[in-house]
Order: structure tokens, then C-alpha cells, then sequence
């Protein structure tokens, strides 16, 4: 019996702010990952993959993360993919104050 | 200080608009990312975590006021207001946006600096003693031999394309403060009769096969510091490996053919090279060497620090950890702090890169340092201005007294900011200097260097530690392993691995446990660390780490 499969979103930088990005199921890039498409079948994936990584005027580095489903919407399973839906432990900075990369105002 | 001759300046503004014009067709879709990463990683650009970091080369580790007060302006207009301090002297932002790099680059090129090969597979930064000029141990000045290297190896066109990164470390004393035995080549300025050379050593390097350099050519006269470097660098780049990225470093190369074999190819190819250098070298180090020539020291009476260090317990805690003996008695080396107690390690706000550029243009002959172990150095002060220095700093939030002990961590940016990373070690490290800062004890256990890497590349030094962590990936959960006795001196050591790895809930009392032992097994206070686990090995630590195990064997 083959193992089940475990489900995924596919994730990105976007290439003007570096900022983490997931593919939506109706074809957006999202900064939230419970916005993420939950992807529960492999061949699925692989072409939602391709179509990603097609848009090479819009993300960098895309790719598949294993994700889990959760009450508001698809869930992370590593610890490096939690920390991508947050930004750093060190300072109240990126996505777990709702701020994008570039410069704050002065 | 060296100032950008018009050749340097018309090299770096014409980087900046080659750069320019490549982010604005990666924008516009003309390059494609795979086209495009190999020119941005020239030019210091990454893309980690949460986004695009800029690593900015501090050569040898020396600013003016001006410089610093234009890092501080880069990081509030394009960045969030702080920059990171590396291991290897260079600045990184960890935040900016991709069509504003350009102008980061170009307001770096305004105060005489670039981000050039700081990246790619090229010769990087090259490194030095961050006490250079002003330590009292010193030979020479290895500044002006670090500059010249910077000009050979900028865009030296034989090494571009490398088959891996390389890294070039100077010191004129005989105390290593560079770290030189753990780069790829790391030169070491002797004595031998009446005349200065160099020790070279090769192969040294930390990384998932951590090696210490080996001595290639025990004396090189100085003038021939470049034809041999290139010939070092000349046969690396044909004999070193392509075909597996772990294997390519020089430290393999020189593994796996042998010290002699490198040697005798090294030796030749200087034969070959040497002939073709005619002088014009030496010229431009005159040239260079004048640019360092030392500061105009004042004559004063040095009462002020001596008055306030019998009555003021604050000030000679600092000044008992944070100065350095200089070269001239009436004046200290002071070593800045960027590790206060919880904060990030190595990380200064623009406020604070502000304070410290104005304090080294009042009190410091307008430089600064920045040194591998993330803190910030005014060379020369003189000993009546220390009293107001330490103020300044006091309110800056800089006046942290804990340099060369257990909170001064160097750690890498992590999980917290890097792509390689496979755990955190920003956190770890605020927590270590939190706890022993609360225990109150850090004065009492005195020189203790923790290093933290955050994966097995080893950029936190971790290998030469005397408490070295490294932060792995274990079945989806961040877990430690520590090294022990690791030395990155002039008596340079790789750090023995102590046991298994502890999980992050644990690793701040697992080092409580090992420092408790040092202090039970010292033979008094004036032991350190190293000598205790030098004189006892691994047994007592280990015991001291995995108490139950040792229940077990009693049983």
C-alpha cells in the first residue's frame, strides 16, 4: 500500500519584495498561507508547480510545502515553513505585524 | 584610511549602473531569475527567507565616521532601521526591496564602498586584525596588504568563477584576532632576523569539514605577497573540484592531493608568475601604505580615566572588559558592544551607528572597526576622553560591559532570517546572555567564547568556540549539538562534539550545566574556561550535560 500522500501548497518569493507568497486555487499569489491552496493529490501538485514556476516575471524559487488543514484554511507542518508565515523571533517585523520587506517610514 | 583612488570610484559607479540597468530588466521580464541570480549574487544580493538581503563588504573591517553614518541612512531609507554585523566584517540589510538596491549601491558608492563579491564563487571580503594599527603586540599594520589584496582580487578576471568561495584573512600580530588559520588562505606577519614576511597557511576553513590552515610557505618576503597569493589561488582554480559543490573548497583540495603536492604545484606556478609582477605592486602598496600612515596621538595627562575608574564600579566593569591595551600607553582600543543582554548579536540601530560615528569623530581619529565577533572598535582613544565615551555610549544603549565573556555570543542570522539555515540561533543566543545576565555570573566565569551557527555551513564559528552550538534540523524539530574546546587563535583548535543534541527548551540550562562544571573544576578563578577543559578533556562536561547517562552507567 503506497503511503498517503501528504498535502501541500506551493510557495514562493514574490520578485519585487522577496516576500513569502502561496498560489491561491483560483490562480492568485497571496501573502496568507491559510489562503493557500490545500493540494491533496500528487500529480495536481506537480502542475499547479508548473504553473508557478511558469510565472517567472512574478515569483522566485517556487516550490511545494507540506501543509496540513486547519479551521481557517491550510496549515504548516515544518517549523521553516511556520517561521516563513511570520518572519523573525528577533523583531516585531514582516508578516506577524502585516508589514511587506522595504523600508518603514521615519 | 585609504580613500577610492579615480580608478576605484569609476570601477564601482560602473558596477552600479551595469547593476541598475540588469534589476531594471529582471523587472521587466527581459532576464529571467536563472539569468539574473548569477549577476545579482556578484553584486551582494540575496534572496533569504522573508526577503531579498544585501551583504555589504567592510574591508578589513575598517570605516570612517562618514561610512558608518551612511550605513545608518541606507538602513532607514531602505531598510528597517538596523543593520546586521557579520563574522566576516561585512554589513547585511535584511529587507530591502529589490528595485531600490540600486540606489543602496550607488549611496555606498558615494562614501567609497560596493557590495562586490560578497557573494558567488569568487575571492570575498578580505578579512583582518580588528585591533590592526593600534594593538601593542603588532608588527605591522596588515591593512595596507589587506587593500592591496582588495584591488588584485576585485574582479580579478582569472577568479570569477572559482570552484567555490574563497577567503582571505590578514594579521600583523603574533595574537590571531582573524581567525586567519580558519580561512583559505591566511597570512601571519613574522619575524625572521631583521625582516617582516609572512607565514602562509592554506586550507584552513570551518563548514561541514572544518580544517585548520596548514603552513604552505613558512616565510614569504613581503613583496611577494601577491604573484604568490595568485599562484595559491592560480592552482586551486584548476586542481579544485567542480563536480561536488561539498568537496570544492581549497581545504579538500589541499586534503585530498596532499600539502606537498600543493606546495611544489604552488611553488612552480610562483616561478612562472613571479617575473611578470615588475613593481608597479609595490608602487601602488607605497601609495596604499601612506593612506594608513597613524593618527596625530595627543599628549595629556590621563587622570580623567584613572579617577573615574577608582570611583565609579559601572565604569570599571566596562573598562576592565571592554578596553584593549594600545600600542601608546596614554591611549585604549575600545571595544563597542553590539551584544547587550537580549538583543540581537551584531545588530546596531541607525541611532546607534550615528552615536558610534560621531564618538570616532570627537574621540577616535574618525575610526571605527568592526571586528568577526560582531562588536564595533574605536582604535584609538585617548584615555582622558573614556569617561565621556562610556557615557555616550551608556545612553546609546552601547555601553554593555561584557566583551569576551559568555554574553558576548557571535551567532549567525538563523532560521530567523537565512534560506540555509536548518534551526534558529538568533533566540538562542538572547537567551543564553539573558540567563547568565540574571544568574549574575558572567564576571565571575569570566573568558567564555559561545559561537552559534544555525546550520552546518558554520558562518556563527561554532567549530572554534569555546562553547560552539550548532543548530540542526532533527525529524522536523530544531535541535543543538554542542562542541567543546574549539579555539580560533593563534592556537587554533576544531571543537570536540560533546554528545547527542539537546532541543531548544533545553540548550540554555544544558549550558548552565556545563558552566556550573567549569566553575566546580577550576582550579581557581583565574583558570578559564578553555585551560579547565584543556587540563580535564571531555569527561567532567559530558558528565555535567547528560547527568542520566551517567546515572545509568552507575547502575
Amino acid at each position: 500500500m503506497s503511503r498517503k500522500y501528504i498535502p501541500k501548497v506551493v510557495t514562493a518569493n514574490a520578485l519585487l519584495e522577496g516576500d513569502v507568497i502561496y498560489l491561491t486555487a483560483d490562480d492568485r499569489w497571496t501573502r496568507e498561507h491559510h489562503e493557500a491552496e490545500l493540494i491533496e493529490d500528487e500529480a495536481h501538485a506537480q502542475l499547479r508547480l508548473l504553473h508557478a514556476a511558469a510565472q517567472k516575471g512574478t515569483v522566485v524559487g517556487a516550490y511545494l510545502a507540506d501543509a496540513k488543514p486547519g479551521a481557517n484554511g491550510p496549515e504548516p507542518i515544518h517549523f521553516r515553513e511556520v517561521f516563513r508565515t511570520r518572519g523573525p523571533s528577533n523583531y516585531a517585523h514582516g508578516k506577524q505585524v502585516g508589514e511587506q520587506p522595504g523600508p518603514r517610514h521615519y | 584610511m585609504y580613500s577610492y583612488n579615480d580608478f576605484d570610484e569609476a570601477f564601482v559607479r560602473e558596477r552600479v549602473a551595469q547593476f541598475t540597468s540588469q534589476v531594471e530588466r529582471r523587472i521587466d521580464g527581459s532576464l529571467t531569475e536563472d539569468e539574473f541570480k548569477p549577476l545579482r549574487l556578484m553584486n551582494g544580493l540575496y534572496l533569504q527567507l522573508h526577503a531579498y538581503m544585501l551583504r555589504v563588504a567592510i574591508p578589513y573591517g575598517t570605516l570612517n565616521p562618514n561610512q558608518m553614518r551612511q550605513l545608518a541612512h541606507i538602513a532607514e531609507t531602505w531598510d528597517k532601521g538596523y543593520g546586521h554585523f557579520t563574522t566576516r566584517q561585512n554589513i547585511q540589510y535584511n529587507w530591502p526591496l529589490l528595485k531600490d538596491v540600486p540606489a543602496m549601491l550607488s549611496a555606498l558608492a558615494d562614501v567609497g564602498m560596493h557590495a562586490i563579491q560578497t557573494s558567488g564563487n569568487t575571492i570575498r571580503n578580505v578579512t583582518s586584525d580588528h585591533f590592526a594599527a593600534a594593538a601593542a603586540d603588532e608588527i605591522e599594520d596588515p591593512r595596507p596588504y589587506a587593500e592591496l589584496l582588495r584591488q588584485w582580487s576585485t574582479d580579478h578576471p582569472e577568479f570569477q568563477f572559482l570552484p567555490r568561495k574563497f577567503k582571505i584573512a590578514v594579521t600583523g600580530s603574533p595574537n590571531d584576532r582573524a581567525v586567519v588559520k580558519a580561512h583559505d588562505i591566511g597570512l601571519r606577519m613574522i619575524r625572521r632576523g631583521d625582516e617582516v614576511g609572512f607565514e602562509v597557511l592554506v586550507g584552513g576553513g570551518l563548514g561541514r569539514t572544518p580544517m585548520i590552515g596548514q603552513v604552505v610557505r613558512d616565510f614569504l618576503p613581503k613583496e611577494d605577497l601577491l604573484p604568490y597569493c595568485e599562484a595559491i589561488v592560480s592552482v586551486y582554480n584548476l586542481l579544485g573540484r567542480r563536480d561536488n559543490k561539498y568537496k570544492a573548497r581549497i581545504k579538500i583540495t589541499v586534503h585530498e592531493n596532499g600539502l606537498d603536492e600543493i606546495k611544489r604545484q604552488v611553488e612552480q606556478r610562483f616561478a612562472e608568475i613571479r617575473p611578470t609582477f615588475h613593481g608597479h605592486d609595490q608602487d601602488l602598496l607605497d601609495d596604499i601604505r601612506a593612506a594608513f600612515a597613524p593618527p596625530a596621538f595627543r599628549n595629556a595627562e590621563t587622570t580623567a580615566h584613572d579617577q573615574f575608574y577608582a570611583a565609579d564600579p559601572v565604569y570599571r566593569s566596562w573598562a576592565d572588559t571592554n578596553l584593549t591595551e594600545h600600542r601608546n600607553a596614554q591611549y585604549s582600543i575600545v571595544t563597542i558592544s553590539i551584544k547587550k543582554h537580549g538583543e540581537t548579536p551584531g545588530d546596531a540601530t541607525a541611532h546607534q551607528m550615528r552615536v558610534m560615528a560621531d564618538l570616532a569623530e570627537r574621540y577616535g581619529h574618525s575610526e571605527l572597526r568592526i571586528s568577526h565577533e560582531q562588536n564595533v572598535i574605536l582604535p584609538h582613544v585617548h584615555k582622558s576622553d573614556l569617561p565621556a565615551v562610556h557615557a555616550a555610549l551608556v545612553q546609546a544603549g552601547l555601553g554593555t560591559a561584557n566583551v569576551g565573556l559568555i554574553s558576548d555570543i557571535i551567532a549567525c542570522p538563523g532560521m530567523d532570517y537565512c534560506a540555509l539555515a536548518t534551526a534558529r540561533s538568533i533566540p538562542v543566543a538572547q537567551e543564553i546572555a539573558t540567563r547568565f545576565d540574571e544568574l549574575k555570573l558572567e564576571h565571575e566565569v569570566g573568558p567564555l567564547k559561545i559561537k552559534i551557527s544555525g546550520c552546518i555551513n558554520a558562518c556563527g564559528h561554532h567549530h572554534v568556540g569555546h562553547i560552539g552550538i550548532l543548530g540542526l534540523d532533527r525529524a522536523g524539530v530544531e535541535n543543538y549539538q554542542i562542541t567543546l574546546g574549539g579555539d580560533g587563535t593563534e592556537t587554533a583548535v576544531i571543537g570536540e562534539r560533546a554528545g547527542p543534541g539537546f532541543a531548544y527548551d533545553e540548550i540554555v540550562l544544558a549550558i548552565e550545566r556545563l558552566v556550573h562544571a567549569y566553575l566546580e573544576h577550576r582550579t581557581e578563578p583565574t583558570e578559564t574556561f578553555l585551560q579547565t577543559y584543556r587540563r580535564l578533556g571531555l569527561a567532567p562536561f559530558k558528565a555535567a550535560l547528560y547527568p542520566a547517562e551517567g546515572e545509568k552507567d552507575a547502575a
